[in-house]
């Protein structure tokens, strides 16, 4: 395949960026999106010029690294990571649009690659268990149901990609942080800290400057893990219960 | 800051917010179709004259109006405050973005259906309310007692096909407001559930199909009765 790319340049945060073309020929169809982006790379570093800088790590859709809004959608047109894109989703003499996750709490580092540290933080204001579990407990050894124990492992696959920011048109991290909140409310492990949990993340993330929600469901329809939105309800839900009855006046 | 100051200026305060006057609104727009449909009757206007005459001086539906004007002003400067901090939360906008593929275009321009429907309330609430309460209006007598003729002032306005017009176009507006706003304030409450939510869905969308529709049917059956 023969593409036509329209690249986000931006040299740093400081700088205004705009948009580069770029012509990249036999392309192959098995190729994963991030390899196509590697062979454009082996083509301007031999031009002695500055690859297009983007993230990427585990290439599996597991680490959260890969980003990329990709023809108007994040990660692409497949409800899945950029690094799980193969080229046999676009058609050859196709322009494809790459820009940057677009939300004030993801400043531009360079080019593609945006600073996600803000998701790191609401983690650190609430998303943890400060108790000691110790070892590996004994299957069924803690009484969860399996029903519970499953959506709050579907809860848990949340990888924090940012994709939910990139897809709101406020650029909100509700869904992101809805089910990090969500993940610990519903099991046993989580309940020493259920309130406080709710109030500091909600707090930190509202610190950073994401958007609230409209109930759009655009986080939801592009989430790579399929998070649902009920769990933006629980977080609610987790939140006004949690203002009305803990003693943080 | 307090904590109930502290969370009310949470984006999920906020939200709390706008979730709660919406619903309430909600409720008050029950109330208004249905004593409205008075309208219908082929009386002279005579039981939607004593309907009025009871919504403006009745006590209890005094201290409702004025938490319908709260509400509505709350929503909206609310809704105020929201918009600018959710523009703010993406200072740079994407040059390609296909929104529509991932959500409806009733949830992504709420703003926009929510200001046009404030020309319109503006428009509806100079036209009647405010002559009802402080405008010349004629009096009629029924049973010995006087009554302000609001009824000819309604048939009157509803003989012009631009208001008739406006009113109808209007409620295709607040119909797409509801079909989001409905489901969206139970979803910010946090009541979503596998139970209720596919009716709440449901009704929400019969609410703002039959209400609107309702409302809509009152200025066209003035003018075409005439």
């Amino acid at each position: 395949m023969n593409l036509t790319l329209n690249i986000w340049r931006q040299k740093n945060n400081a700088d205004k960026g705009g948009f580069r073309e770029y012509k990249v020929s036999d392309v192959s169809k098995d190729m994963s999106f991030l390899e196509m982006l590697d062979v454009l790379n082996e083509q301007l570093a031999g031009k002695g010029e500055d690859p297009v800088h983007f993230d990427h790590d585990c290439r599996e859709g597991i680490c959260g690294m890969c980003s990329l809004y990709i023809n108007g959608k994040p990660h692409g047109p497949l409800q899945t990571t950029t690094c799980q894109l193969h080229m046999r989703s676009f058609n050859d003499g196709e322009t494809i649009t790459i820009e940057p996750w677009r939300a004030k709490a993801f400043p531009v580092v360079k080019d593609l690659v945006v600073d996600r540290s803000a998701f790191d933080r609401i983690i650190q204001a609430g998303g943890y268990v400060s108790v000691n579990t110790g070892g590996v407990p004994d299957a069924n050894e803690i009484p969860i149901p399996k029903k519970i124990a499953d959506e709050a492992f579907d809860a848990a696959t949340c990888i924090g990609c940012g994709a939910c920011v990139a897809a709101c048109k406020n650029a909100s991290a509700m869904l992101f942080t809805s089910a990090k909140v969500s993940q610990l409310a519903l099991l046993p492990q989580g309940q020493v800290e259920r309130k406080e949990r709710a109030e500091k993340m909600i707090a930190q993330m509202d610190a950073e400057g994401f958007g609230a929600c409209t109930n759009t469901g655009a986080c939801e329809a592009e989430c790579p893990k399929g998070i649902s939105i009920t769990n933006i309800a629980r977080m609610n839900r987790e939140y006004f219960s949690a203002v009305v009855s803990s003693e943080n006046v | 800051m307090s904590w109930v100051s502290k969370t009310l200026s949470s984006t999920l305060g906020r939200k709390l917010l706008m979730a709660l006057t919406g619903l309430f609104l909600i409720i008050f727009l029950i109330g208004h179709v249905s004593g409205n449909t008075l309208l219908f009757k082929n009386d002279g206007g005579e039981a939607f004259n004593i309907y009025a005459k009871f919504m403006t001086t009745n006590p209890a539906v005094k201290i409702l109006s004025y938490l319908t004007y709260i509400s509505v002003l709350a929503h909206v400067v609310y809704s105020i405050i929201l918009t600018r901090h959710n523009k703010s939360a993406r200072p740079v906008a994407y040059a390609n973005s296909k929104a529509s593929t991932n959500s409806a275009w009733t949830s992504r321009n709420m703003g926009v259906l929510g200001t046009i429907i404030l020309i319109f309330l503006v428009i509806h609430l100079q036209g009647f309310w405010y002559k009802m309460h402080w405008g010349d209006i004629p009096m009629v007598t029924y049973a010995g007692e006087q009554y302000k003729d609001l009824y000819s002032i309604v048939f009157f306005a509803f003989q012009s096909e631009l208001l008739v017009g406006l009113y109808v176009l209007s409620m295709v507006f607040l119909g797409l407001h509801l079909s989001h706003g409905f489901e969206s304030a139970f979803q910010t409450l946090g009541l979503n559930h596998v139970k209720y939510s596919p009716a709440i869905k449901k009704l929400g969308l019969a609410f703002s199909i039959i209400v609107p529709a309702l409302f809509a049917s009152m200025p066209l059956y003035i003018y075409f009765m005439n």
